[in-house]
């Protein structure tokens, strides 16, 4: 596959992951969209790497596992802290913090 | 030996420290004993120094102690400069002020503020010290305004009574106009010489700056703002007769001795600048002419015996200037010296009269004291008589004729100062027994309340001893050839050459002085003795003129329309202070642009990820498109 095809389908993949966190409102979908935005972010790194035929893309795409293990862990830590303070995961019920 | 002279100044400091943190717990005697003492060591220390220092005139002591601060070039010294000129000034300074204090043990013996009294008399002898001691121009700064700090605070001494405050006001901030313009003046010489050492400034001028160059020039007329600030000559003479709120020995210290006196010897230590500078020297010469005719006049017409002896002392340090702008540095000098020892006396001596006419001022409630008081009126009269410039027997006719002799013959001088000074003469005299007649002739209308004792009277007649016999330590060529003072001077000041050499009109002249003053005496016997009704009548018939004079040539009115009312009309128009009112905008505008962003902060996580999208989306396009 050529580069560009590649990003076109890290770009569509980023897409998708940005509408689900802008348009869902329950928290684990919106994690769930978070999660496809690092992995479109990961597959441009991927191919970025193989066409030049440089093993540091791989890497980062390593360390963008690791960044989104630790970021599911966080994540799901305060969906379940939210859940038992305000019995619901719908994002909008909990807004009362503004200014 | 030399090294005592940081002990000098030294001793009057520790002195206020010890009065002004101990002052509860001190008795009166321990507060006399140490006020009295901490300025009687000095004096003492001053005579051990000066005898070693006239062994060997030549040449100039400096005493470093320690670094006071350093800012680039410029590392003020806590350092000491003793030369002829500074050790005249410590000598006057110590002494008198020493008669002064033990006077003033006396005089302010009910006062409830004695402690704090004596604790600000040290005060201001240590600075004075300072001013005259300092080595370079930023301490002698520190002394000056020391000595301004300390006349604002004895002025106001009696703080309860407003007027007393609004004077004491008055004096601080008209002599802060000749600071500033003092300040300007030591900035502009730092700018250009990198250094304040007054002897390596005094050796660096006349290389650098040419005579009559604009520098020069500028740089003489600010140190001369400061001088006639500080020294009470025109145009910022007005703080003078109101400082007389002060309780007298104040008046005797402060504003007649020793602090007034401050311009002339910092136009005396600056007077190699002065040199290159012809123009401000014939405008020293003027105000001082000027300046002694305005106050003559009004000491003429005044009732209050102080604010008579306040416009004299105006009138006096105007010849000292007229000296100074002549270039008879060490006549000016001498008519210092001589001026201080006996208006010191003549301050103590109305103070003492004052006191016994229960704090009456006005003379002419007074009359017949003569008898009453009769050390007081010889002693009185001793003073008046040098005020005067009595022929042969006083001090002040030897000073004051070697002023006149030099405003005419001098290198400098012309027919015009001469006349000027001669008629300044005539005035003094005038007044000066005019003051000696209404106060102790006539018949009494009062009984005295209290006799002086002898804490008052010693100092007296030791003043009155010097205000005759300090004369003979300097004597006109014509006369007697004595000249141990200008002989003395002439190691720090450039001697003064006459430029006609005629003893005949020398003579003349002294005779026309000397004319002049017993001229005036008789005058004023035969106006306020002979004729009283003559001058009340003539009050009567010329008011206005005598309000003229009353008032000091309305010289306060004067700068009330031209400063006082424009001012107090400015701030009245500006009172919400326009520069105020830009400040006040930008908070008012940063609370509008809260208030508009608060709005977005909704609580929405959702709302704030659609922000961030539309700002990276943004950034894009403007990263793209541009």
């Amino acid at each position: 596959m050529s580069l560009e095809s590649g990003l076109i389908l890290s770009g569509i993949l980023f897409m998708i992951g940005l509408t689900g966190v802008m348009i869902r409102r329950n928290i684990i979908f919106m994690l769930l969209s978070v999660e496809i935005m690092l992995n479109a972010a990961g597959i441009a790194f991927i191919f970025a790497g193989s066409s030049r035929a440089d093993p540091n893309g791989q890497i980062m795409f390593l360390f963008i596992l690791a960044v989104a293990a630790a970021e599911v862990a966080i994540g799901l830590a305060l969906v379940i802290l939210i859940y038992q303070k305000f019995k619901t995961l719908d994002i909008d019920g909990i807004s009362f913090m503004k200014g | 030996m030399q090294h005592l002279i940081g002990y000098i100044v030294l001793f009057p400091f520790l002195g206020f420290l010890v009065l002004f943190l101990l002052n509860r717990y001190l008795s009166k005697s321990m507060v006399s004993l140490i006020g009295v003492g901490s300025v009687g060591i000095p004096a003492l220390l001053t005579m051990l120094v000066g005898l070693n220092y006239l062994n060997d005139p030549d040449g100039t002591v400096r005493v470093e102690t320690w670094e006071w601060f350093q800012a680039g070039s410029l590392d003020p010294g806590i350092t000491f400069l003793l030369d002829p000129l500074a050790l005249i000034f410590v000598f006057i300074v110590t002494f008198v002020g020493f008669l002064i204090h033990l006077y003033s043990v006396e005089f302010m013996k009910n006062d409830d503020g004695y402690g704090r009294f004596f604790a600000y008399m040290n005060l201001f002898i240590g600075s004075m010290l300072i001013l005259v001691l300092a080595d370079n121009l930023v301490f002698l700064y520190l002394g000056w305004e020391g000595v301004g700090l300390c006349s604002f605070l004895l002025i106001g001494f009696w703080y309860r009574d407003p007027e007393n405050v609004k004077a004491a006001k008055k004096a601080f901030v008209v002599t802060r106009i000749g600071d500033t313009s003092m300040v300007i003046g030591l900035f502009l010489l730092f700018a250009h010489f990198q250094t304040l050492e007054i002897q390596e400034l005094l050796a660096a001028i006349p290389g650098k700056w040419a005579e009559g160059s604009s520098l020069a020039t500028w740089g003489s007329i600010l140190l001369l703002g400061g001088a006639v600030g500080k020294s009470a000559q025109l145009p910022l003479q007005v703080w003078l007769p109101d400082a007389m709120a002060g309780p007298s020995p104040v008046s005797a210290l402060i504003h007649a001795a020793t602090m007034v006196t401050a311009g002339v010897y910092l136009i005396a230590r600056t007077h190699v600048l002065f040199l290159q500078a012809p123009d401000v020297m014939e405008g020293v010469a003027i105000i001082g002419a000027l300046t002694l005719l305005i106050a003559g006049t009004s000491a003429l017409t005044q009732t209050d015996i102080k604010k008579v002896l306040a416009y004299s002392t105006i009138s006096q340090i105007g010849y000292m200037f007229l000296a100074l702008g002549v270039g008879a540095w060490s006549a000016a000098v001498f008519h210092f010296m001589v001026h201080a020892f006996f208006k010191a006396l003549l301050f103590l001596a109305a103070g003492a009269v004052i006191l016994a006419m229960h704090h009456e001022h006005n003379m002419f409630k007074m009359g017949g004291l003569r008898k009453r008081m009769p050390v007081i009126f010889w002693t009185f009269l001793a003073g008046a008589a040098s005020l005067a410039a009595v022929p042969l027997i006083t001090a002040g006719f030897y000073s004051k004729d070697a002023i006149l002799w030099l405003s005419f013959a001098g290198e400098k001088g012309n027919s015009a100062l001469w006349l000027a000074g001669t008629a300044g003469a005539f005035i003094t005299a005038v007044y000066t027994f005019r003051m000696i007649f209404v106060t102790f002739y006539g018949k009494q209308d009062h009984e005295t309340a209290y006799r002086p004792g002898y804490l008052i009277l010693i100092p007296l007649i030791v003043l009155a001893v010097f205000s005759m016999l300090a004369g003979f330590i300097e004597m006109p060529h014509n006369m007697a050839h004595v000249d141990l003072f200008s002989g003395f001077v002439q190691f720090s000041l450039p001697e003064a050459m006459p430029q006609i050499n005629k003893p005949g009109l020398e003579w003349l002249f002294q005779g026309i002085s000397s004319l002049m003053t017993l001229g005036g005496i008789f005058t004023a016997y035969f106006l306020y003795l002979r004729r009283p009704e003559k001058p009340r009548q003539w009050a009567h018939q010329y008011s206005r003129t005598r309000q003229f004079l009353l008032e000091g040539w309305k010289f306060d009115r004067l700068y009330r329309y031209l400063v006082i009312r424009p001012v107090t009309y400015l701030s009245e128009v500006n009172r919400e202070d326009f520069i105020d009112r830009i400040y006040i905008l930008m908070a008012e505008s940063t609370r509008w642009w809260h208030t508009l962003l608060v709005k977005t902060q909704n609580g929405r996580v959702r709302w704030y990820i659609m922000g961030t999208a539309l700002g990276v989306l943004l950034i894009l396009a403007i990263i793209i498109l541009i």
